[in-house]
This record gives C-alpha cells, sequence and structure tokens, in this order.
C-alpha cells in the first residue's frame, strides 16, 4: 500500500498583471500570473514547496526526494541534492531529478509509490517546479506562471489513496526546447490541440474509466492538466463532468500555465477543498497521459494547516511594471557600469555547506545561546567549538530589529534590504531581505527563512538563505 | 612589565596632500606630496628616516594590479634598504600606521621614524567603494553589505531606540552634515568644499535609507605622513612638537551583528579603544578635558555613535548635547570634525586616521589654515580612526597633545 501522506505547494509572491502586458505590446489578458522573483528559480521553488509539505513531519523519516522539472537550473549537476540539502534531509537519502516533460511531476510521483510498494522506501517526497521563460510579446508570455508542488509518498497514514492509474506513452510533436533555445518552440496551436492534448487525454480518460466500471459522476472532483482553458474546458466536456461542481480549473488567471507543476498544483488546489471519502479523478499530459483514481481518508484532515495553494494565492504583490519584469527575467541588456565583479568560491561553500545550505547554527551547550553561522569559538562566551552542536534553523520565524534600503548595491532588484533579524530562541541572522514591498518594510515586522538563488559567479548558480517578510 | 606610553614619542613633522579627486595624480605622487611636507615641516632629510610604516588598504591594486606591500613607498621615494611595514586594518588603517611607529620608537629600535598613509581609489571607474566586492570574502555571507547599507542600519536602530521618528532623526544627522560641509568649505586640503544646508541634505538622493547622499563622506584620493621621534629628541627638531599621550587599539570579536544582544546604537570596539586610550592619557571627563576630537565619520550616522561611544556625550542624548547646544562647533564646548572631517574633508582609506592627527597637531600649533576653523588654545585633542562596520570593527584612538 503507498499513497499520499502530505502535501504542499508554492507560489512566489508576485504577480503581473495580464494588462500591464497589454499596455506594452498591445491587446488585452485578463487576469495575472505568478512569477518567480530574480532570486528564485525551480530549485528553491521546490524548497519552499517540500518544505509547505513536510510541515509536522520529522525531515529524518524520509527516504527519497525526486524533483522534476523541465527547468532544473543546472544542465549537468542534480538539482535534488540541493533540494535535499536545503530540506535538511538526511546525507543517505536517494535524490533523484526528472525532467524533460510536463508530465516530469507524475512519472517521478509514480516512481515514488513504486519504491513505497517496493518496500525500498518508507517515505518519497516528490516535488515539481517549473519556471519556463516565455518570449517577450509571446502568448506564452501572457500564459506561463511560476509554481511547485510537493507530495510526500508514504505507507502509512495515507491521506489519499491511489486506487487506480493508466499510463500511455506518446510521441507526439507538440512543444519542444533544444538544448540551446531559451524559449519553448511549438507547432501550429490547432494541430497541437486538437490531435495532441485533446485527443490523447480525451481517449485517456475514456479507456480508463471503461476498464474501471466507473462513470465521470462517480468522482467527487476532477483535476487535471490542460494548456489552457478553453482545451481543458473542451476534454472536460466530453469526460462529462460539471464544470461548476467537479472540475478543478488550474489556476490560469491567477497563477498561469506552470509547466510540469500544473497537474501537482491542481490536485493540491482539489485536496485543500477535499473531505474524508471524496473521490478525486486525476490526470496529466505531456508526452503521453497519466490517468488516476483517488479517494481521500480521514487523515486529510490533520494535513490542511499548509500553505499550498489558497494561502500562497492571497498573499501576493503586483509588480509594477514590464521593466521589473524582463529585468527580472533577464530578458534586456542593460547598461554596463565597471563594477567588479561578483565572486564565488566553490572551495568555501562546500567548507561552509552546513550553514550555507542546511542553514545550521551553533547551539552553546555552555551558555546556552544559539548563533547563526557556525563558529569556531562561541560568540557570547568563547566557549571553544566542541560545546557548541549544530541546530537547524530554516523552520524558525523571527521578527525584523534593524535594516537599510540600500539603492547602490549591484542587486538586480535595487534597494537591498540588509537586515537583522531577530529569530525565535535568541538567535540573530544578518540577511538580505527578499520578496518585500519596500513600502511597508518596518521595524519588528515578523520574518522568516527563504532559500534563494543569491547570485550567479564565474558561470555557477549560489544559493543561500534569505528572510521574508512572513506570509499569510 | 608594561608600560604607559604616554609622553615618550613625539610627533615633529607631519604632511597631507590636498584629498579629492585626484585625476591626475597616482599612490606616488601623492605619497611624495605628503611626505615631502612632512620633511620640510620637521626640518629633515628622507635619509634621516630609519623605518617606515605604510598603512594602505589596496595601494596599487585598485588601479595597476599589484602592489601593496612596503615597496610602495620604497620604490617611490627610493629609500635604501631601511624597513618598510605595510599595515592595514581596512578604514582604521593610518591609526595603526602611527602606533607602529610609535612603539618601534619607545622600544629604542630607531631615532626617526615616518608613517605614511595613502590611498588611491578614483581609478576604479565607478562611484563608491569596491567594497561591493560581492563574494570575495564569504562566497554567499554578508548580505551584499556595502558601507553605506550597513551604517545605514544603525541610523534606523538608533531612532527606533530613543524614538525619534524618520523625519526628526533625519534631521539630527543632517545638521551634522551641514556643520561637517561648512569647515570643508574652509579647509583649503578638504575635498568637499561646498557648504550645504539642511534642506538640501534633506532632500537629497538616498543611498542607503535613511542615509541620502550627503550624509556619506566622499569616496577620496589622498595621503599623510608623520615623522615621529623619542619626546627627548623632539626638541632637535623644533620647539612646538606634539607628544602622544595615548593609543587605544581594539580589534571587536567581529560578529557583534550577529548577536541578538547587540541593538546597532553603540560601536562596541570604539568604547573599548577609548576607555583604554582615556585611562593611558588620564582622561576622566573626555568632553571637559578634551579641546578637539577628530572623530570617524565616514556617514553622519557614525559621528553621532561615535560620539556617544567615546562619552563625549550622553549616550541617547546627542540631539540635546552636541546639536541643539552646537556643542561640535569650533568655538563650542565639544568640537568635533573641525576638519571638515572623513565627511568633508574626504577619506582615503588608509590615510584618514594619519590624516585625522594632522588637524590636531595643526591646531595644537595654531596653523589652521584660516582663522574661521582655528580652535582655541589645543592642548589635548583625540582622532578616532575605525575599519569594518557596526557589529565588526577595528578602532584605533590616538590622543595627542602639547608636551
Amino acid at each position: 500500500m503507498a499513497g499520499i501522506v502530505s502535501y504542499g505547494a508554492y507560489i512566489p509572491m508576485y504577480r503581473l498583471s495580464r494588462a500591464i502586458l497589454g499596455q506594452v505590446w498591445g491587446g488585452g489578458g485578463k487576469g495575472e500570473k505568478a512569477i518567480c522573483n530574480c532570486d528564485e528559480d525551480s530549485i528553491t521553488m521546490a524548497v519552499e514547496a517540500g518544505t509547505d509539505c513536510l510541515k509536522g513531519t520529522d525531515k529524518k523519516s524520509v527516504d527519497a526526494v525526486y524533483f522534476a522539472s523541465t527547468t532544473a537550473p543546472f544542465k549537468e549537476k542534480q538539482s535534488a541534492s540541493f533540494v535535499a540539502a536545503a530540506l535538511d534531509l538526511r546525507e543517505d537519502v536517494i535524490a533523484s531529478d526528472f525532467g524533460n516533460s510536463l508530465r516530469a511531476g507524475t512519472l517521478a510521483l509514480r516512481a515514488a509509490l513504486d519504491a513505497v510498494k517496493a518496500g525500498s522506501a518508507k517515505k518519497v517526497m516528490v516535488v515539481v517546479a517549473d519556471c519556463r521563460l516565455p518570449a517577450p510579446n509571446s502568448a506564452g508570455e501572457g500564459a506561463l506562471g511560476d509554481g511547485a508542488a510537493a507530495l510526500l509518498i508514504g505507507a502509512t497514514d495515507i491521506a489519499v489513496e491511489i486506487e487506480a492509474s493508466a499510463y500511455t506513452y506518446s510521441e507526439f510533436l507538440d512543444v519542444w526546447r533544444l538544448e540551446t533555445d531559451r524559449f519553448q518552440r511549438q507547432w501550429e496551436e490547432r494541430f497541437i490541440l486538437d490531435e495532441g492534448y485533446e485527443a490523447h487525454m480525451k481517449k485517456a480518460f475514456a479507456a480508463f474509466l471503461k476498464v474501471h466500471k466507473v462513470a465521470a459522476k462517480d468522482f467527487t472532483k476532477a483535476a487535471f492538466y490542460g494548456p489552457n482553458a478553453r482545451s481543458h474546458q473542451t476534454v472536460a466536456t466530453a469526460l462529462g463532468v460539471d464544470p461548476k461542481t467537479q472540475l478543478q480549473v488550474p489556476l490560469f488567471d491567477s497563477v498561469g500555465h506552470t509547466g510540469a507543476a500544473m497537474a501537482l498544483m491542481t490536485l493540491v488546489a482539489a485536496l485543500e477543498d477535499a473531505k474524508p471519502g471524496d473521490k478525486i479523478l486525476f490526470g496529466n499530459y505531456g508526452d503521453g497521459t497519466d490517468v488516476h483514481s483517488l479517494k481521500v481518508t480521514q487523515a486529510i484532515d490533520k494535513i490542511k494547516d499548509r500553505r499550498a495553494i489558497k494561502r500562497h494565492l492571497a498573499s501576493k504583490v503586483m509588480l509594477e511594471n514590464y521593466g521589473k519584469y524582463i529585468t527580472f527575467r533577464g530578458l534586456m541588456e542593460f547598461e554596463q557600469t565597471p563594477m567588479t565583479r561578483t565572486r564565488t568560491a566553490l572551495t568555501a561553500m562546500w567548507r561552509d555547506r552546513n550553514w550555507v545550505y542546511r542553514c545550521h547554527g551553533h547551539h552553546c551547550t555552555k551558555c546556552d545561546k544559539t548563533q547563526f553561522p557556525l563558529q569556531k569559538r562561541c560568540m557570547y562566551c568563547q566557549a571553544e567549538e566542541k560545546y557548541l552542536e549544530e541546530v537547524p534553523l530554516s523552520d524558525r520565524k523571527g521578527v525584523l530589529f534593524t535594516y537599510s534600503m540600500d539603492e547602490r548595491t549591484a542587486v538586480t532588484d535595487p534597494p537591498n534590504i540588509l537586515g537583522a533579524i531577530n529569530l525565535d530562541g535568541g538567535v540573530r541572522i544578518f540577511s538580505q531581505v527578499t520578496d518585500r514591498d519596500v513600502k511597508t518594510v518596518k521595524v519588528g515586522m515578523p520574518m522568516e527563512m527563504t532559500f534563494r538563488r543569491i547570485h550567479d559567479a564565474l558561470g555557477v548558480h549560489n544559493y543561500f538563505w534569505k528572510c521574508r517578510p512572513a506570509r499569510d | 612589565m608594561a608600560e604607559s606610553i604616554k609622553d615618550k614619542v613625539a610627533i615633529v613633522g607631519m604632511g597631507c596632500t590636498k584629498f579629492g579627486e585626484r585625476w591626475n595624480a597616482d599612490a606616488k605622487d601623492m605619497i611624495t606630496e605628503a611626505v615631502d611636507e612632512a620633511l620640510q615641516d620637521a626640518g629633515v632629510e628622507l635619509k634621516q628616516i630609519e623605518a617606515i610604516w605604510q598603512g594602505t588598504q589596496w595601494g596599487t591594486q585598485l588601479s595597476e594590479g599589484g602592489v601593496a606591500t612596503g615597496t610602495l613607498v620604497s620604490g617611490t621615494l627610493q629609500t635604501q634598504y631601511i624597513p618598510v611595514t605595510r599595515v592595514e586594518n581596512a578604514c582604521g588603517t593610518g591609526a595603526e600606521s602611527l602606533r607602529g611607529a610609535t612603539f618601534a620608537l619607545a622600544a629604542k629600535g630607531y631615532d626617526l621614524v615616518m608613517a605614511v598613509g595613502v590611498e588611491k581609489v578614483k581609478d576604479m571607474g565607478f562611484g563608491g567603494l569596491p567594497s561591493v566586492w560581492i563574494g570575495r570574502w564569504e562566497p554567499v555571507y554578508g548580505a551584499f553589505g556595502t558601507g553605506p547599507g550597513r551604517y545605514a542600519m544603525a541610523a534606523v536602530a538608533y531612532f527606533a531606540k530613543y524614538g525619534l521618528s524618520n523625519e526628526e532623526g533625519k534631521r539630527v544627522l543632517a545638521e551634522i552634515s551641514v556643520k561637517s560641509h561648512s569647515y570643508g568649505a574652509k579647509n583649503p586640503k578638504a575635498h568637499l568644499r561646498r557648504e550645504v544646508t539642511i534642506e538640501q541634505v534633506l532632500n537629497a538622493p538616498m543611498i542607503a535609507w535613511p542615509l541620502g547622499l550627503f550624509d556619506c563622506c566622499g569616496v577620496t584620493d589622498g595621503a599623510s605622513a608623520a615623522i615621529l621621534c623619542r619626546a627627548e629628541d623632539a626638541k632637535k627638531y623644533r620647539k612646538d612638537y606634539v607628544n602622544i599621550k595615548a593609543f587605544g587599539m581594539s580589534a571587536s570579536p567581529g560578529w557583534g551583528k550577529e548577536r541578538i544582544d547587540y541593538d546597532f546604537t553603540y560601536w562596541d570596539a570604539t568604547q573599548h579603544a577609548a576607555k583604554a586610550a582615556y585611562a593611558e592619557a588620564g582622561i576622566k571627563n573626555p568632553r571637559k578635558e578634551l579641546d578637539m576630537v577628530e572623530l570617524h565619520d565616514c556617514f553622519s550616522i557614525a559621528e553621532l555613535i561615535a560620539s556617544e561611544s567615546m562619552q563625549l556625550c550622553e549616550t541617547g542624548k546627542f540631539k540635546e548635547q552636541m546639536t541643539a547646544t552646537r556643542a561640535y562647533y569650533h568655538d563650542g564646548e565639544m568640537p568635533v570634525n573641525i576638519s571638515g572631517g572623513l565627511k568633508s574633508f574626504g577619506h582615503p582609506i588608509g590615510a584618514s586616521g594619519c590624516r585625522e592627527v594632522y588637524e590636531i597637531y595643526k591646531q595644537i600649533q595654531k596653523k589652521a589654515d584660516l582663522p574661521a576653523r582655528q580652535v582655541k588654545d589645543v592642548k589635548l585633542g583625540l582622532a578616532h580612526n575605525q575599519g569594518g562596520h557596526p557589529g565588526k570593527f577595528i578602532c584605533g584612538v590616538t590622543v595627542i597633545g602639547q608636551p
């Protein structure tokens, strides 16, 4: 037996109104889309969704983490290992990447279910994140959004049983990116929707219902992928679900098309509202199809305290203008000043890995004070290192003690806000403040930790923790 | 057993270049300019100098890519195989160059030595300091903190602790900058020589909230030099020599800003260095006994906090005891930065500490360039020089005075 034990999700705080795109390029567009801050990517979003998913779970109980994305920040170098380290998982966890397909998330889910069923792992976390870069003035620029979802798969305390699943593969070529492509390519839309998504999904759903001798009306909700609202609706109609009561519509108007993350984010949105006994028809598309019949158990009520979709959706800041957006995405060339370059030392990153990635601080067993980063001597009582014990700090909440807003630092999104944050348990962290509304930053505001891509230097992405005003 | 350094060593000659954006001068030009003035002032020849302490943060590394060792000075002046020791404590380098020279004399290792401070920063091609070398020291830690960004945190914390609204706090800081500029305008060697009004300061472009353009010191080229001997030999060189009364030097453990009990409203290394210097010089009430202070005001908030940390006024009472009373003007109760300070005189990193002493030395000799800047009857003065940032300072306090 294997099923979903916990869920989580992540939606970046920044939203871009499609009206702004209309102002820039002409044309209209309704709603908004979620976009990564300039210090976010698929790895950092996966850490966020994973943190949400693991709330209340002993992190040491996770045996494997499967990261799925079509936008892994490195072409060569695994993402799952960064995610596992930032989540402070055990070192013997099996970390693996799934990619190259919009269905990467549900394929990772299958691998997780198989591992738990086979007994090779007791708990596996599947985390899917995508932030695909649309070309300026393309349909994708309005459509594509960023987000992540995570599921914890286990054999006990199952909140959602997976009753049945069916998979197909397909060599159908609709959307793709080659090795050197920055932006997605696609064939004529009428072809890829008619013959691709709609035909494949209609067929997969029909076959599934027939084999398992069920009808659409037997399900509380249908939660499945769609390339856009209209095509999604077409498949829903063919499937025979009531669009008003049964259909879990993906967040096209508020988040956008989140690529590989869309199907699982839509499922998480359905699970947020689910009651014990509910049945969910779940499906995904991309290089084939998968369809699943899910049954919600009593345990669902114990995991409702996630930020998941609803709370992340409500906590947002509208991006002021298109200039900010293209700056965040690195889509334009700007004036170069002869500023000295950002540097990094991967040797130092490796030596410091326990505080750089795992956010460990030192607790002094002599004076009982906790401090960050890791020390050679206690900064309070000068006790030697042997009296210092590593403690994880990334989950702690805090308040902003003091700050400044530096307009001149070479950061992508000035001002650079420097913060001294007092975390629970008497720990001070000196950090950049990200995901902030400059107008509302003030002494005493609640803060929390967030894992970010801190800078790129010498051709490497460098990750570290920052603080942000606590999201609701 | 350790002995006090008080009155053991004298300064018999000093030099200081014009500070500013010296587009036509490199480090070698400025070293020569400052040293020539110092030699002339002391009435000695270079070949009489037995050892040199060269204070510089970068040497010529910013422009020519190479030298920060003592060969910068030996090569420039063509000294012939005497020791040249390069010292570096970031912005607190100058105090350390004087300290090295002083203790070597007290140890009777030499009879006549020189301290030289120099910095050539305006070859970089951008404003500000190259402290934005992100990742140079810690690949990811440090929050991209710049000088203004880090000092501004202290301003926000100070406003919050003492209940100043942003407007009130900004105004207290602006008054300091108005004073600094008024003296810079009267000082021919100063970098920034324009007076500013409160309104100009308050409305200036923001650098790092709440610090605006006029809350920040200039980025400056310059050099300074001092020639020292043991006090008993000083009369050989001049009558109006000036004695070293005390050195306080303190390196903070450096995790202040990471300690939950640090509130950013005091400089801990400065407190320790001042305390040590006061004890050595026998100063009980600094505000009463010190005739003038040159302190490290790289930012307006730095002057405010250093004043409190060195007990020039009571803690938290700067507004009442310095601003409201105008105590910090040259004719006030506690003159501070009558040179214009780092703020307006300028701040070439390695040269600043020695330059502060130059101002007091000249004031004691009643040789301020303009009468409008001459402080009356200076017998004892203090130079405060610090490097680093709030929570992680290394600080040198030098007390000098009439023998």
